[in-house]
């Protein structure tokens, strides 16, 4: 499976929960697959998904699902040590692990060589890392929201993109949308 | 005055609850204080482009957050700035220590002071420059203009601000 099929098949769970997606292709498919009010759509900054989301989780005690990449993880390494330390029960980060940069291109990313994001998340400190392949995703999530623990969940899948329209709602809009939901 | 606890005070009373830190030596003692206080949340981040994206998620989740960080670290976060906090248009009192300034000893530390007030500029980042005790009297001002506009604000605090710090 690549991530879009990935998305289609847990969109029914994502759309009752507040999602921080990352930039890219991936905001761009799930845009496309089930646009929600509670959707955070990054349009810029690579690799602070997770960051926002852990931010967004401390907050306020709503579960917040973070959609995010091998690549974004990488580039942000700093992250997991943060997330390790201080996330709370209504966090989960899902790492859609696809091996490669998907927005530039499908440039390898080290994750498909020798890097194992999971075994980084453990050695950080995040206590409930779990590893699943894509088509075990709906599950793992859903049991990751019951759990009430924060959650490092990364699902390895195929490389790949759907081809997708780009994002043209105002930044603003998004933020300001997604605010209410998050209040609502 | 304990400029250290002057400036939490401040933060406190302006309804800042959630402020992530990236160390300096300048800012041990407020970094410090803030860890300690009950009605402030700190959280330390391992980059200052990390701590924007913490900032981001805990406003939209309904905290006022503030960053305290080195000026060195505008170096790293101009797009953290443009795309996310601008872009967005999202409040962020940063109060930034200001190496490479009077009474700084490490020379390399001026290479980046030079470009500070440029960078910031060239973002139309409104800035505020602390270099007498006393103007942490601008402070409290400085925070409410920051959530009043939704802007990202930056407060340079030199050494002389600080009191000087080291043999020098």
């Amino acid at each position: 499976m690549i991530r879009s099929e990935i998305l289609k098949e847990i969109a029914p769970i994502l759309r009752n929960e507040l999602v921080v997606c990352n930039i890219g292709i991936p905001s761009q498919e799930l845009h496309a697959i089930d646009d929600q009010p509670s959707n955070f759509y990054m349009l810029g900054t690579m690799g602070l998904a997770s960051s926002i989301g852990l931010g967004l989780a401390l907050a306020q005690p709503k579960p917040v699902i973070v959609i995010d990449g091998d690549g974004s993880i990488l580039t942000n390494l700093g992250t997991l040590p943060t997330i390790g330390n201080n996330a709370p029960g209504n966090y989960i980060l899902m790492i859609i692990d696809n091996g490669s940069y998907g927005s530039t291109g499908d440039q390898p990313t080290y994750t498909s060589q020798r890097t194992d994001l999971a075994g980084m998340a453990r050695a950080a400190g995040c206590a409930r890392v779990v590893e699943v392949q894509d088509k075990d995703t709906g599950p793992a999530l859903e049991d990751a929201l019951a759990s009430g623990e924060a959650t490092v969940l990364v699902v390895k899948c195929d490389s790949g993109n759907a081809k997708m329209p780009v994002i043209t709602m105002d930044p603003v809009v998004i933020r300001d949308r997604f605010m209410k939901a998050v209040a609502g | 005055m304990n400029i250290d606890k002057r400036i939490a005070d401040d933060l406190a009373a302006n309804g800042v609850s959630f402020v992530t830190t990236v160390p300096c030596k300048q800012l041990a003692g407020v970094i410090e204080e803030i860890d300690q206080r009950d009605d402030i949340f700190h959280i330390p981040s391992n980059k200052e482009d990390e701590g924007m994206g913490l900032c981001a998620g805990a406003w939209m989740g309904g905290k006022r957050p503030a960053i305290i960080m080195q000026n060195t670290a505008i170096g790293v976060t101009i797009n953290t700035l443009a795309t996310l906090i601008q872009y967005y248009r999202m409040p962020l009192p940063m109060l930034i220590s200001y190496r490479g300034e009077l009474r700084e000893p490490v020379a390399c530390q001026v290479e980046m002071a030079v470009h500070t007030k440029a960078l910031l500029g060239q973002l139309n980042i409104p800035t505020y420059h602390f270099h007498w005790q006393r103007d942490v009297e601008e402070f409290d001002n400085i925070l409410k203009y920051t959530f009043m506009c939704n802007k990202p604000v930056a407060i340079l605090t030199d050494a002389n601000f600080w009191g000087g710090y080291g043999d020098q």
